[in-house]
Order: structure tokens, then sequence, then C-alpha cells
């Protein structure tokens, strides 16, 4: 039972890396121009190496032998237990910007925590990926500060973009009861207390953006217990279609 | 077998294997072989990644794997290790050298142009052709180059 907590929990976290970076990597050869396309190619692919070493792990905790690529390409939307921020669609520049900005912050604060966890390989995995979010939140808030305060189209485009993803942002926040139990075994990162610094980040950029900060209004939940919004089954449909019609496939 | 082969001898080895995204270094150099050693008969290769995204690491590692079964070596491991994660602060100032004459200026809390030695310097993207290079560009000699991150 102990190591299938510790299974549950290092997947969700692979699963929030994984659905994170297949996301993003849907820019590749569409980003408004060529620097900013091989930006957002390489923070997707930071997110799928740190997908790679959770769901590496999360294998290796299972007594029958799988692989990460196992756990990435064949299991069905309802075993995937990612927040539901990260599958949101990519919609257009500035809705991108704003949820990866969400998620960065977010991460960094989350990150910093699980270092000191008592398990040494998602210590491990943390301070190897902390490295890398630190170059993330940089990327994201910048484009905060350029597209908040900057023409009024970009400025109406980021603001809508804030409150339609606002609404999954508290559930960063929640605390299932196999979260509770890693926290008690000090494995894992107990949420709730990074929300005032979350809070903290996201103010400070909000108003030098000149952005306004959405009220918590009908708040979304579910992608930790496997119900998810209609957007992932989509994605997991072209992720996983060559596995799925030729399994063990290898290039 | 393998043990009259001397750990420096394997060291040398393992120097030649240029870095397939920046083969002017090699992988010793860059920091990605972190310790060879003897376990028994078995020859253990422990590896630390860049960045965890790299797509070089799997290249290295199939490159290391020829190398060593070239010199007859069968008995080997290679181990990936992620803690102490990777830092340029594992560059020794002849590696940083070897990056300046390639055009690439080598990692530094000031960038300089490694062809005029300017610090009038611009970044021009963050994220390079690879994700531990960002792309600059030399004000005074107007020649756009990499800077090899301080990470």
């Amino acid at each position: 039972m102990g190591s299938q907590s510790l299974f549950n929990y290092v997947l969700s976290l692979g699963d929030d890396a994984l659905i994170s970076a297949q996301r993003l990597s849907e820019w590749a050869y569409k980003a408004p121009y060529l620097e900013e396309d091989i930006a957002l190619s390489n923070i997707s692919l930071d997110l799928f190496g740190r997908a790679n070493l959770f769901l590496e792990y999360a294998a290796s905790l299972k007594k029958e032998v799988i692989t990460a690529d196992d756990l990435a390409f064949k299991r069905s939307e309802r075993e995937f237990t990612n927040c539901l921020i990260n599958e949101q669609p990519n919609g257009n520049f500035a809705a991108t910007m704003v949820r990866q900005f969400f998620l960065d912050a977010y991460n960094k604060l989350f990150l910093e925590q699980l270092i000191n966890s008592n398990d040494k390989q998602l210590s491990a995995i943390a301070q190897k990926s902390i490295k890398e979010t630190n170059y993330h939140i940089r990327h994201s808030s910048n484009w905060m500060l350029r597209l908040g305060d900057g023409t009024d189209v970009s400025h109406a485009k980021t603001q809508s973009a804030i409150n339609d993803l606002w609404t999954f942002t508290s559930e960063l926040f929640e605390m299932t009861e196999n979260e509770e139990e890693m926290v008690k075994k000090k494995i894992g990162v107990d949420c709730r207390e990074l929300k005032s610094n979350w809070d903290e980040i996201i103010n400070d950029i909000f108003k030098e953006a000149t952005l306004g900060r959405p009220q918590d209004e009908h708040m979304k939940t579910g992608g930790r217990q496997g119900i998810h919004t209609e957007h992932l089954g989509h994605m997991l449909s072209d992720m996983q279609y060559l596995q799925r019609a030729h399994p063990d496939a290898k290039w | 077998m393998v043990k009259e082969l001397s750990i420096n001898v394997i060291w040398d080895m393992l120097k030649t294997i240029p870095d397939p995204e920046i083969p002017s270094i090699s992988i010793v150099d860059l920091g990605i072989v972190r310790d060879v050693q003897f376990n028994d008969d078995m020859l253990e290769v422990m590896i630390t990644p860049t960045y965890s995204g790299c797509p070089a690491i799997s290249v290295m590692k199939d490159e290391i794997i020829q190398k060593l079964e070239s010199y007859g070596i069968s008995n080997f491991q290679i181990k990936t290790n992620l803690s102490p994660p990777w830092t340029t602060d594992w560059m020794s100032d002849e590696v940083k050298a070897k990056l300046k004459n390639a055009g690439i200026a080598p990692p530094s809390n000031k960038v300089v142009c490694p062809q005029c030695d300017s610090l009038d310097v611009r970044v021009i993207s963050n994220f390079g052709s690879t994700a531990c290079k960002a792309l600059c560009k030399c004000n005074d000699c107007e020649e756009p180059f990499h800077h090899f991150k301080k990470f």
C-alpha cells in the first residue's frame, strides 16, 4: 500500500509535466516568430524531460515491469491525474502565456519545497527541475508585462485569458487524501502553504502589467480524481495514436 | 580482463567523445561524465544530464557504449545520477576557452562577445538552438552569437 500511494503521487506529478509539455509543443512551427518558436519548444522539451524523470521513477515503483512510455501512452483519460489547467487549449498567444505564467509561478514554489522531500529521487528531480523553471518563469512573466502593458488589443486578450483560466487556479492548492499522506511522511508538498506566495507573485505582475485579478467564482476541480475537461481526451487521441495503433512500435 | 585498463585510460577514452551539439568540446569537458569506477569486474560510468529534456543525452549514452565496446570492454554499466544537478560551474577555464574559440560565449554573468570581446551585447532570445544556449548579438561588431547560459 505504501508504495502504491507513492506511485500515485509521483504519477500525478509526471502527468502535470507531460500534459503541460504536450500542450506547449503544439506551438512548434506556429509561434509568432522564430525565436519565440524556439523558446516555446525548449520549454516544452524541459517539461517532457521532467515528465520522463517522474514517470520513469513511477514505473520503477511498480512490481510488474512497466516503462515510462507505457504510463504515457497506454492509459486513458480517466487514469490521468494532472490538474486541469495543464490540459487547457493554447488559444491565442496571450492565453498560452497566461497559462504558463500561472503554472511557472506554481511550479517554482512547489519544486522549491519538493527539494526537501525525504524521498531522495523526488528531491533530486526537484533540484534539477527548479533550475529550468527559473528560466521559464522569467520568460512568461516578461511576456505578461509586455502583453498586459502593451497595446489595447494585447491587454484585452491577456485580461480575457486571465478571466477564462482563473477558474482552474484554485485546484493547484487543493490536497487529496493521498497527498495528505505524502505530506505526513515528509515526502510530498503541502500545496495549501504555497497559496499566499503564489498570490504575491501573481498580484505583483498583474499590478505592473496593469491587469486585473478576477474574483474566485465557480472554481473547477477534478483532475487529481481523473475527472477532466473535454480537452484532455482530444489531446490524448493525438498523443497516443501511434502507440495505440501500433503497440510497442519503435523508431 | 577489463581491470587491466586503468581508470585513467578509461577517462582518456571518454575524453575523445565529442558533445553531439557542440563538437568542439568533449562530454568530459562538459561535465556529463561524473565518475568512472570499477565495482569488482564491472566498470561503472556515472553520467548526469545537462537539461532534463536534452535530446543529446541518449546519443551520448550510445557513443559511450560504442567507445567502450570498440576497446573490447563488454562488462560495463552506465548509470544516470541527477544529484547534484549538473551546473556550468564545473567547466574549467580551459573548456571555456575552447567554447570561445568555437564562437560560443562561455557561461558567465556578464556576456562577452566571443568575436571582439565587447561587453556591449544584447540578448535576442534566452532560448537558442539548444536549451543550454541563449542567442545574443554584439552591438559593436554586429555578429550574432550563442551564449552558453550560466546554469
